[in-house]
Formats: structure tokens, C-alpha cells, sequence
């Protein structure tokens, strides 16, 4: 869906989808990297599970929710990547004491 | 992420877009204790988003609007203000505590007078399979090309209108990104409506600007105008986008759509504050009641930026200029008196709103666009349909939160972002009601999540512990 | 004027629309005037309980009618289902008021003590249970918790879908709902009842006072009494989050679409719109600490209510001397308490008359003396 401009010389950032090492770039936020990344990212609602993805990347529609370092229900669109972050796709309802 | 260093300041600034970091800049340069808070890992809001870090540092990429933000970015970082980002404002109150949410943790910061200078988001664009992965806004996508030089490279469909629409569509192909078809919803009629302010807008920077991206854009890519009907197909994901302009119903395969009608101005937590906001017939919006420095119905409060009404990254810079310095006129009188002139500050003002009615007319979205039907989602957190809401219409719900209590709209954490306007609108004309009449979401904070562990770290008092432990 | 009515009932609330609806299951004729979109409405705003345990301290009336509510409930859920397709979630395999600390459990148990003590009320089996005891039904809590008291007959319902199954299933049945119609006047004239609203005039055979805490300006009007007491309450909701609470507490619950309610605070304070943080924040540690593993789960919402609160605590169901026809109804328990509405006194109104067996205790005169019981329907 995405590829990088030819432009970007940041530093690279491994980070970690679902055990699968991505290469991110400093900067980048979690979603940005996760679209990036080739994978299928898609979470599923806690609602219906529904699939979704994220929509406005700026922190209003909540798409974008994932699990960053153990810790569920994060906005993605708002976390910088590090480097060895693990990133889980949420799936469904917020697991319990995650 | 650093803690604020004091708990009350003379003035607290929320939000460091373009608003935010001048109202910072003029604060703290008259010498007032001034935090600015904002939610993102870096200053810009969205209009200047990434300019410390953006990859896409070849100017003429981006554009001349964008880099000049970084002069007011400086202003405000050289003012003596104390700014910290990855701050979440979540609460705000007629006594002007701030709820701020740094790092998993929350603290109340006290204030002498506050500035919201929460800006704009993107008007909900609710067409038949807009919650589909693969459809995100015009704005996400700008995000992520400014941010992170990241541009569409798959099957791309740009629709909607709105002079956003054609600065994306301008700049993805310089970035060597695919757009394979943009498609205009601008409503017809609404040039003729248009045409008592055409001089204005000429006259304006605006036009000159305007003119030239489209022609950039219509070089590159297909472009069809007068699209009337839109919708997002797919299973689990967007497979293609179908439309109807001048009659005829296309079907187009696509990877990304990218929406885009406008912005709105982000209302949270104003309205969970307590300031008064009316309906803007021409805006099609929520604006807050202001006098002319920015101040609300909520002694302390000022807003200042898009969330003031739209107006652009220029003329939010002035009303961030003026509302600080009303705020140093309330505060450091004798200051105040050695800063710019506020004629001076309104007359810039005027001149950078120049041209914006003619654009506000002219993009008025069409309502078929703002107002679906049938099994198209309006509350994308809860999953709730046009048709279920007008089914809580026929069973007596009379206005959004009744119609919270029926169907759980609003209820999610986005907290009527996304649905707010759509079901104001939708429920006015189910009912022959003026928007004012049917009202919105009755908003509380905490207006955007924060942890439990968070609350339960907040002071507590013996009066609440008492009013709590019974029996 | 807008029609001639069997019965006009005076707020569309829980009770309001409950009453409504057992009217229409009667063939009656039925007209529900109701405020607009922005008001107290308690009906939106209560903790969803059905909930036996601790009612009638003082009255034992009060518990004999609660248990008979709690009974019902499962008809009332049944037939709402049947009529209206919406499953409203009901639940009642017991409930917990859990204690932190020992000074907590004490006061705990001295309460059930008096409750068991009290001559004349129904047993509904409550009892103090351990820690260990509380454990076994309740894997998940922290080790603060002391014990607490278990009902088997508490249980806890989807309140909001309750409130909308009742609306739906009165249209169908014919019922006429008027929302931004509040009543501005009743009179009594040629045998019927004339109530004047900014729309026009509502005539009807009978009136019944569903307004909540606004019955006690009302009630006057029809030579009853209503003395309210109302307080406000503060609620937490987080976000969804996997089953992990099989039964409700008297603080906290978690609903059939798994978001966490936590509560709740009693003020004087009236003032629906404004938010205490130290009351949400005491409401937060104190669920943290019965259920550590939530520290990480996001609040996503906030709100007070306004309770209705008859000034006593206990019900007040009255009819008029003066104005033959008119009833007022009221309480606080106006979830737990459904189903008696919509099938016993919806019954009584129909044929004309409250029974006194059931529901003489409620009587408004009971506030004509000095001596109003020292307890309450609520803690």
C-alpha cells in the first residue's frame, strides 16, 4: 500500500510484528511502520470483529489501537518506534492484565 | 517525556500547531510562565506536521506553506516557554485544571488562563464501506508522507474536495508515489453559490496557490469531476471504489482510497470544558461562541486556530497571537502595552481570512456525502448504522444522547469524533429539526483515554473518600 | 388537545415506560409525556443492578417487594424478548458488596447482621463470605480484599437495552409517546384528567406521576406527596476488555459487551455536568485494589447522575383522595424494580386501585409524621 520515498535517510529501527522483524525508520510512528511493513496488520473490533486499519493517523478515529510492549489499546499513530519494540496486532476485546 | 516543572502557570497552551506555538511565543515572550502541551512527539500540529524531522527535506516538496511553519516552531521554542510533547490533555474544567496524561502517568496542572488550540481534524466521511482497511483520509495520508515519506504505492483513488485533497494529490507524484484517479465531489451547484465571494478569494493568496496545484495535479493524474454517489467495496479490505459522475456508475479496483471533505474543528475538550458552541450554517460544523481575543463562555478559557472556526495555518497563527496577547493584557498589563498592537494583529488577521468564504461555499460538502443511509456505519467506534439510528428516531430518541443511550453511539473512545456531526445532521433532517435544536453529544472528560492506574493515582480527598465508602 | 387516554403517565423513564408498556400489554390506552434530549435522566444513568441485598433496612416491606421483583425479572426478560427480538442481558447467578480491610468487613457484617436480624423480612440468603470464600467465586481479586457479602438473587442487567426494549415494545403496542412535552399543570376537570404541556393539552381517565425526582413539584398538583432526596453519583466506564467478572459487585460490574462500570460516590451536589476527579480517583484505587490486573485498562468515559431518591430511600406509590385517578410512582430502584412496575402496578392502575398488601408500606403519608424510618432502601 505504501513504499518509501527515495528521500528518506533515517536511521533505520527494527522493530518487531507479531515475532516478525520489521525495518522501520526513526521517527516513524508505530502505524506508519506497520502500513510500511508489507504485512497484514489488520486488527479486528472489539464490537464485531470487524477488520480494520488505521483511518486518520493523527490520534481521533482509534484504528489504530495495537499492543506495544505488552501494553494493549495503544495508539499506534501517536507512539514513535524504538528499536526491539514488539508490536501484537489486537485482536478482538483488551486481554485481561495486558 | 519530562514531568511539567511547575503545577500552575499563567497561562497554559493546549495544543502546538500553528495557534498553539504563536500563542506560546507571544505568552512566554511577555514574560508569562507558559507550558505548551501537545499530544504528538513533535511540534507542527497537522498543517506543520514532522517539520523537525521530516525525511522530505527537499523544499519544493513539500511547499513553501509547509517550511514556513519552521519559523514560528523557532519563535516559540526560543520564547522561554516550557513545551512538552507526548502530553495528552484529557481533562480540562471551569477552574482551569488540566488533566495531563505524560508517560502512563497523570497529573492536574493549574492554570491563570488557558488557551485550546486543539485545531482541526477531518469531517467524517461516511460512505457505504469507509470503515474497510484500505480507506483512510487525505490527512492520514499527508501524515505519513510528511512524517514519514511514505507515499501510496499501490492502486490509489483520491476523493472528495476541498483544497487539502488537491495539495495531496499534488505532492504524492513529486514523491514519486501512484494516484490513479482523483474524484471530485465538490456539489455543482456550489460554484454558482460561490460566485459573490469570487472576487475575494481572487484577490487572496489563495487563489494563485489554488490554481496552480490543480493545474500540477491534472497534469499527472485523471481527475473526474462531479462525482455525485461514492462507495468502498471489499471483504475484510477495499478491493474497489465505484461512483457516479454525470450519470454514469464507474467501478475501479483499488488498494487505498484516500477521503477527504474538509476539516472540522476538533471540539472535545472545549465542549467537555463547558464552552457554549453554536452551529455554523456555512461551515457545517460546531464553533465555539467567541469575542474577538479568542475568549469563550468559560472565564479563563480562549481558543485560538482551526478549532476557533476554520480558517487556515495563517490565520490560526494570528489568533494565537491575539488570544496571547489578551491573555498578557489580563495578566502583566504593563507588558502588554509594549507588544504588537492588537489592530495591528486583527487587521493580518482579516487579510489571511480573506478568500476563506468563497472556499467555505464553495466546499460545502454535499449531503448526501455528510448524511448516509441504510446500512452505512455512522459510529465506527460501537458499529451503529444510519438506519438503526433513524430506528431509535421512530421509537421517540430526540437528540444524540438519547440516542447514545439507545445505541451506544459516541460511546466509544473516540467519543463522537467520527460520528458526532454525521448523527447531529442525520437527526435533524429525520426530524425537521435546525442542528441547533437537535445539540451533540453531552462531552465529559476524560476526552481522550487514560489508564485506570492513572485515575487511581490522582489526589483524593477525604470529603470524596467519605462520599465513596458507604456500608 | 391531543386525544382522549386510558392513562397519561407523566415521564418516559425506566419506571415511566415501564408502567407504559404494562398498560399496553392490558389493551389499555396510553399516552407518555417525557422531556427532551438534555435531561437528568436517571434512567441513563444508574449501575444496571438488580439487586437484592441490603434493600429494606428499616422497611421490611421493601425487601418482600424486591424479592418479588427480582423473581419477575426473568418474565419481564422473556416476554421483552419475545416481543421486541432485544436479549437485555439479564444475569442473576448473585451478586457481591466486597470489603477492603478489616474495619470494611466488619462494618460489613455488623449491616447483614441487622439485616438478618430485622422481624418480618423475606430470608434472601445473605451472608458474609472470606476472602477465600470470595476467591473461589471471584478468581481475579487482589489481596486487600477482605470478603464481603454475597446475595444468590443479586444479579445485574443491561439497563440501557432494558430502557430501549421498553420504548420499542410500547410503540408497537400502541402506546403515544410525546418526548419534549414536560407537564406544566394537571387539572381535574369533568372527570378526567387535563394536563398542559407547551404543545397542547393531554386528556386522560387517569394520570400516573413517572417524573422521578421532579414527582415532588408535581405531585402536589394532584393532592399526592412526594418527598425526594436526591443525590448524585459519579460512574467510570473503561474500555472493553475480555470476561472477567462473573458476577457484578455493588462497585463494579462488567457488562454483556465486556466495558467495566465503576462506581459510585454519593453527593448533595446536583449538578449533573460537573465531574469530581478526587471521587473518580478514590472510585479507581478502590478498584484497582479489588482487581489489580485492570491497572492498564483505559477509562474511556466518565458521568454523574442524578438519583432518584425518594426521601427515605424506600419507594413511594400513592394514589389520590382528592384527585381520583391519579397515582404516583417512584423510587430508586427503578432497574431492580421493572418488573413489579410493569406487571403489578401497571395491573393496579388498570383496574383503579393499589393493593395495599403489596404496596401500602409506600404510601407517601408514611413522611406525615416525625417519624420516618431511620434507614434506607440505599447505602
Amino acid at each position: 500500500m505504501f513504499k518509501r520515498a527515495d528521500e528518506d535517510a533515517r536511521r533505520p529501527v527494527t522493530i518487531h510484528v507479531e515475532g516478525i522483524a520489521v525495518e522501520a525508520r526513526e521517527g516513524d510512528s508505530v502505524s506508519a511502520a506497520l502500513l510500511a511493513s508489507g504485512l497484514d496488520v489488520r486488527r479486528t473490533t472489539a464490537v464485531s470483529g470487524a477488520r480494520r486499519l488505521p483511518y486518520c493517523m493523527m490520534g481521533v478515529c482509534f484504528d489504530c489501537l495495537v499492543t506495544i510492549d505488552g501494553v494493549g489499546s495503544r495508539q499506534g499513530c501517536l507512539v514513535p518506534v524504538t528499536e526491539g519494540m514488539q508490536i501484537e496486532i489486537q485482536k478482538g476485546k483488551r486481554e485481561i492484565g495486558r | 517525556m519530562t514531568a511539567p516543572k511547575r503545577d500552575h502557570y499563567d497561562v497554559v497552551v493546549i495544543g502546538a500547531g500553528p495557534a498553539g506555538l504563536a500563542a506560546t511565543a507571544t505568552a512566554a515572550g511577555a514574560g508569562l510562565s507558559t507550558l505548551l502541551l501537545d499530544e504528538n512527539a513533535g511540534p507542527g500540529g497537522q498543517v506543520w506536521r514532522a517539520i523537525d524531522s521530516t525525511p522530505v527535506t527537499t523544499r519544493a516538496l513539500l511547499g513553501a506553506d509547509y517550511w514556513s511553519g519552521a519559523e514560528t516552531v523557532q519563535a516559540a521554542r526560543t520564547s522561554g516557554a516550557e513545551i512538552i510533547h507526548r502530553a495528552t490533555v484529557w481533562s480540562l474544567d471551569r477552574n482551569l485544571e488540566i488533566g495531563v496524561s505524560i508517560g502512563g502517568g497523570s497529573a492536574f496542572i493549574g492554570a491563570d488562563h488557558v488557551i485550546i488550540a486543539t485545531g482541526a481534524q477531518e469531517r467524517p466521511f461516511p460512505i457505504p464501506g469507509w470503515t474497510l482497511p484500505g480507506v483512510m483520509t487525505a490527512g492520514a495520508a499527508q501524515t505519513m508522507l510528511k512524517s514519514s515519506g511514505l507515499v501510496p504505492d499501490g492502486r490509489t483513488v483520491i476523493a472528495g474536495q476541498g483544497p487539502l485533497l488537491w495539495l495531496l494529490a499534488a505532492q504524492i507524484p513529486r514523491l514519486g508515489g501512484r494516484i490513479d484517479r482523483v474524484l471530485d465531489t465538490t456539489a455543482r451547484s456550489n460554484y454558482l453559490a460561490a460566485l459573490p465571494h469570487a472576487f475575494a478569494f481572487m484577490t487572496s493568496p489563495y487563489f494563485a496557490k489554488g490554481l496552480a496545484l490543480m493545474r500540477e495535479v491534472r497534469a499527472k493524474v485523471p481527475v473526474i469531476s462531479g462525482v455525485t454517489e461514492l462507495a468502498a467495496a471489499g471483504n475484510g479490505k477495499l478491493a474497489s471504489v465505484s461512483y457516479v459522475a454525470g450519470g454514469q456508475r464507474e467501478t475501479v479496483p483499488a488498494d487505498l482510497l484516500l477521503l477527504h471533505q474538509g476539516v472540522v474543528p476538533n471540539v472535545n475538550l472545549a465542549m467537555a470544558a463547558g464552552v457554549d458552541h453554536r452551529w455554523d450554517e456555512l461551515q457545517l460544523c460546531w464553533s465555539p461562541v467567541l469575542d474577538a481575543d479568542g475568549n469563550t463562555s468559560v472565564a479563563g478559557i480562549a481558543i485560538a486556530g482551526d478549532g476557533a472556526g476554520i480558517g487556515g495555518a495563517q490565520a490560526a497563527v494570528y489568533r494565537g497571537h491575539i488570544a496571547a496577547r489578551a491573555a498578557t493584557a489580563k495578566l502583566a498589563p504593563t507588558t502588554a502595552v509594549k507588544l504588537e498592537p492588537m489592530a495591528g494583529l486583527r487587521q493580518k488577521l482579516a487579510c489571511a481570512e480573506r478568500g476563506r468564504a468563497f472556499l467555505d461555499v464553495l466546499f460545502q460538502p454535499a449531503k448526501q456525502f455528510r448524511i448516509p443511509a441504510d446500512d452505512t456505519i455512522v459510529c465506527r467506534c460501537e458499529e451503529v448504522t444510519a438506519q438503526e439510528i433513524l430506528d431509535s428516531v421512530k421509537i421517540g430518541a430526540t437528540g444524540p444522547n438519547q440516542l447514545k443511550a439507545y445505541r451506544r453511539t459516541g460511546m466509544g473512545p473516540c467519543q463522537g469524533r467520527l460520528c458526532g456531526l454525521t448523527v447531529t445532521e442525520l437527526m435533524a433532517e429525520a426530524r425537521g429539526k435546525t442542528r441547533d435544536e437537535i445539540g451533540y453529544y453531552r462531552l465529559r472528560a476524560p476526552v481522550k483515554p487514560i489508564m485506570l492506574s492513572e485515575l487511581a493515582s490522582l489526589p483524593q480527598t477525604d470529603a470524596a473518600t467519605q462520599a465513596v465508602v458507604r456500608g | 388537545m391531543i386525544g382522549d387516554y386510558d392513562v397519561a403517565i407523566v415521564g418516559g423513564g425506566l419506571l415511566g415506560s415501564a408502567i407504559a408498556w404494562g398498560l399496553g400489554r392490558l389493551g389499555q390506552s396510553v399516552a407518555v409525556l417525557d422531556e427532551g434530549d438534555i435531561a437528568k435522566r436517571a434512567s441513563r444513568a444508574n449501575f444496571a443492578l438488580v439487586w437484592v441485598q441490603s434493600k429494606g433496612l428499616g422497611m421490611p416491606a421493601y425487601t418482600g417487594w424486591t424479592v418479588r421483583a427480582s423473581k419477575a425479572w426473568p418474565t419481564l426478560n422473556a416476554e421483552l424478548k419475545e416481543q421486541t427480538g432485544l436479549d437485555v442481558a439479564l444475569q442473576q447467578n448473585g451478586g457481591f458488596h466486597l470489603t477492603l480491610g478489616e474495619v470494611e468487613y466488619a462494618q460489613r457484617t455488623e449491616l447483614v447482621a441487622r439485616m438478618h436480624n430485622q422481624v418480618g423480612a423475606a430470608d434472601y440468603r445473605m451472608e458474609m463470605l472470606t476472602a477465600a470464600e470470595v476467591k473461589k467465586m471471584l478468581p481475579l481479586i487482589g489481596p486487600e480484599v477482605s470478603g464481603g457479602s454475597f446475595c444468590p438473587f443479586d444479579g445485574h442487567v443491561n439497563s440501557l437495552r432494558t430502557f430501549r426494549a421498553f420504548h420499542t415494545a410500547m410503540k408497537q403496542l400502541g402506546v403515544d409517546y410525546f418526548p419534549e412535552q414536560p407537564v406544566s399543570s394537571i387539572a381535574r376537570e369533568g372527570g378526567e384528567f387535563r394536563l398542559a404541556t407547551a404543545r397542547g393539552e393531554i386528556r386522560a381517565a387517569k394520570v400516573v406521576l413517572a417524573a422521578g425526582n421532579a414527582n415532588q413539584t408535581l405531585a402536589p398538583m394532584v393532592g399526592l406527596s412526594a418527598p425526594m432526596g436526591p443525590t448524585r453519583g459519579q460512574i467510570v466506564v473503561t474500555e472493553r476488555t475480555m470476561p472477567f467478572l462473573p458476577h457484578p459487585l455493588t462497585t463494579i460490574r462488567q457488562t454483556d459487551e465486556g466495558t467495566v462500570m465503576i462506581g459510585d460516590s454519593k453527593e448533595d451536589e446536583l449538578d449533573d455536568r460537573v465531574l469530581n476527579q478526587p471521587i473518580n480517583a478514590v472510585m479507581a484505587d478502590r478498584a484497582l485494589r479489588m482487581f489489580p490486573h485492570l491497572a492498564r485498562l483505559n477509562v474511556v468515559r466518565s458521568w454523574s447522575g442524578i438519583r432518584v431518591m425518594p426521601r427515605d430511600g424506600f419507594p413511594v406509590y400513592d394514589q389520590s383522595e382528592t384527585h381520583p385517578g391519579a397515582f404516583v410512582a417512584c423510587c430508586h430502584s427503578g432497574v431492580t424494580l421493572a418488573s413489579n412496575h410493569a406487571f403489578d402496578i401497571a395491573g393496579m392502575i388498570a383496574r383503579g386501585a393499589l393493593e395495599s398488601e403489596l404496596v401500602g408500606a409506600f404510601s407517601a403519608r408514611r413522611f406525615d409524621g416525625d417519624a420516618t424510618p431511620n434507614g434506607s432502601g440505599y447505602y
